[in-house]
């Protein structure tokens, strides 16, 4: 079974989902961190593949993208990085990133390179749902990859429900309008949306991201959702770290007990 | 069966292979709200009315087609001279801001955000947003604020406020980033007016409509100096492709027109210092649709290079790469000093000072050996006010 479907099914709440970029801030600290946030006790683990033109990101992880991008980043690195990743760590994996690296690589490529790795899912937020139900739907799942759509408080009911239908991971629900980074803590109006699509009863969970940064709106957060996503925040910590494990383990630590 | 060659875009947003909306969920409500609706308020009789008389009595419209004498003895053919540099601001770009502003208005919007490179399009808009009253913040490299100082004493003084954009390579591409993540940023009362026909469907075709007025008064103008509508060739410049579009436009399915575009070679197509992106680059997704764009092998955008700050840019339109991909327009790459010889030959022909960019399709003349008979227009796209700083390092 996928270890994201077997994740949600079983654990329902409190799921912690991390953020970082590949090639950051070492060109090779990509499992390094991983092996250090699995053994934290990260749920799920979100590996940012970086790019040059990241229109949905904030400064911070504007800055680890081009950082990682100077070091040497690629997807075809990021492969080479993951080969043996199965051996130690047993987390699930998703990749996100912008559709421009991925459609160079070759999408049936990358979807197979993906499973040889075991990466389980895949964040793209610049597909399109009509592209995706169209042309990639059948390869992901040939691949056993899953997808995540992302909602915000602006997506439509009709929308939503749609991105729910085509969906079999978890829904990525982005907590306000705006780039990541951009806000931090839940305020009373993204409760009211939150509220709103709960009450929809979607068939997939979901996990509620940006603005998260600490234990307080982690909490928040998932008590909204089945969980949270945590990007900008853990990257600002990678970049100050002298030391990465130690660092990396405390943070999650800090996040999940306060 | 056989397709029918269409090169225009299609119900879904598409020109061929290229076009769509590849953007994050935080834009598609924007984008949507746009798609859904663009169409039918340009067809509202009260927006054409308000469009027209604007263009009119506003912008200076129609431009003058004019007989360049002494250029077409020079290259011995028959050259007409579309004069966008004639347009209020200097150059085409207000043709587009006027009819998004108009959209913008209809749609209950109260602040305009925009990107520029050369700061043509950033103060064609800040020039719109006072006409109508609206907020106004334009996007523009740091490195363009430096070499366009003109332009951005304009924005400002009309109104604008002007963002330094400090990201990536500090150029136009990075002024569009900084634009498309203010936009998902303000989500319900912007508007973000786009300078060219690139960006999520449906802007590329959005713009080209309201470009087309360039090859709509090319048609008309010719038919009353020369009898016949169609010339047999079209000329413009490329850096996204608005004026490209506009020129192209009525003239997309008329074959005995050949269309021909000039990018920007910079210091030539090989020296690693280049725009020219049908040239250099491969089919990939760029600010929101799909297109040619140069990239490295791994997918990452490449600085382009452009002594033309209109021109510096790494992507094109996915109407112009589907004109590419067809071969139904000829592309040219044009080096920096190509152009510079060609804008001081229209100097001491023509007494006109053409734009930097303008100067690129200009300088295509000398290679494309137009007969005697033959017609030739160029889209002189803007005028060169704003290139003196650059002009005058080659004055001797
Ligand atoms: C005079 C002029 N021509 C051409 C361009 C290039 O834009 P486009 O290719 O969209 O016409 C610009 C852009 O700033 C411009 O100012």
């Amino acid at each position: 079974m996928n270890r994201i479907t077997q994740l949600f099914q079983n654990k329902k709440q409190d799921i912690l989902n991390v953020y970082f970029t590949a090639g950051f801030p070492d060109l090779n600290d990509t499992v390094k961190i991983l092996t250090a946030l699995d053994e934290g006790g990260a749920d799920l683990i979100e590996i940012g593949m970086p790019y040059s033109d990241p229109v949905a990101d904030g400064e911070t992880i504007q800055l680890s993208n081009q950082k990682a991008l100077d070091n040497g980043m690629s997807v075809k690195l990021l492969f080479e990085q993951l080969k043996d990743i199965r051996k130690t760590v047993n987390v699930p994996i998703l990749l996100m990133g912008y559709i421009n690296p991925v459609l160079q690589y070759g999408i049936e490529a990358f979807c197979k390179k993906c499973q040889e790795v075991g990466v389980d899912g895949l964040i793209l937020p610049d597909l399109p749902v009509d592209v995706y139900e169209e042309e990639y739907k059948s390869i992901f799942e040939q691949y056993n990859l899953l997808n995540t759509f992302l909602i915000t408080p602006q997506t439509s009911d009709v929308r939503i429900n749609h991105i729910d239908n085509i969906s079999n991971g978890f829904i990525y629900m982005v907590s306000s309008a705006s780039t990541t980074g951009a806000k931090t803590g839940i305020s009373e109006e993204q409760e009211a949306y939150f509220a709103k699509v709960n009450a929809m009863n979607l068939k997939n969970p979901r996990l509620i991201g940006f603005g998260i940064s600490n234990h307080e709106s982690f909490k928040k957060a998932s008590s909204n959702a089945q969980g949270a996503i945590i990007g900008s925040a853990f990257i600002k910590v990678l970049n100050e770290s002298t030391n990465l494990e130690k660092d990396i383990k405390s943070f999650v630590h800090s996040i999940k007990y306060a | 069966m056989q397709e029918i060659q269409t090169y225009n875009v299609n119900e879904k947003g598409y020109y061929g292979q290229f076009g769509g909306a590849f953007i994050p969920e935080m834009l598609f409500p924007n984008v949507e709200e746009l798609r859904t609706n663009y169409l039918n308020i340009m067809s509202e009789p009260s927006f054409q009315e308000e469009f027209q008389a604007l263009l009119k009595d506003y912008v200076g419209r129609p431009t003058p087609l004019y007989l360049a004498s002494r250029l077409s003895e020079k290259y011995k053919t028959n050259i007409y001279l579309k004069r966008e540099d004639l347009c209020h601001t200097g150059a085409h770009k207000v043709n587009n801001t006027i009819g998004q502003i108009l959209v913008a208005k209809r749609l209950g919007k109260h602040r305009i955000v925009a990107e520029t490179g050369a700061g043509q399009h950033g103060v064609a808009t800040a020039t719109v947003c006072a006409l109508m009253g609206l907020e106004c913040i334009v996007y523009m490299g740091e490195i363009d604020i430096a070499r366009q100082a003109p332009n951005v004493a304009r924005m400002k003084m009309l109104g604008a406020t002007v963002v330094p954009a400090k990201s990536g390579s500090k150029t136009l591409k990075d002024a569009t980033n900084e634009a498309m993540r203010h936009w998902i940023n303000n989500p319900v009362d912007t508007h973000y007016i786009i300078g060219s026909v690139v960006g999520p469907h449906p802007y590329p075709d959005m713009v080209a409509r309201f470009q087309s007025v360039i090859s709509k008064e090319i048609k008309s103008q010719l038919m009353e100096k020369t009898g016949k509508s169609n010339p047999d060739y079209v000329i413009a410049c490329v850096g996204g492709g608005s004026n490209a579009a506009g020129a192209f436009y009525h003239f997309l399915d008329d074959l005995e027109t050949r269309l021909v575009a000039a990018e920007a070679a910079g210091h030539g197509i090989d020296s690693g210092h280049s725009a020219a992106t049908t040239f250099l680059g491969k089919p990939g997704v760029l600010h929101g649709s799909k297109s040619i764009s140069m990239q490295t092998e791994d997918g990452q955008v490449i600085e382009p290079y452009s002594i033309s700050a209109g021109l510096d840019y790494p992507g094109i339109g996915p109407m112009h790469a589907h004109l590419f991909d067809t071969k139904r327009a000829i592309f040219y790459g044009i080096t920096d000093n190509e152009a510079i010889e060609a804008a001081m030959e229209l100097c001491k022909l023509e007494g006109i000072i053409p734009a930097l960019e303008s100067a690129h399709a200009l300088a295509v003349l000398s290679k494309l050996n137009a007969g005697e008979n033959e017609t030739v227009v160029v889209n002189l796209s803007g005028r060169g006010d704003k290139d003196l700083a650059t002009y005058q390092k080659f004055v001797v």
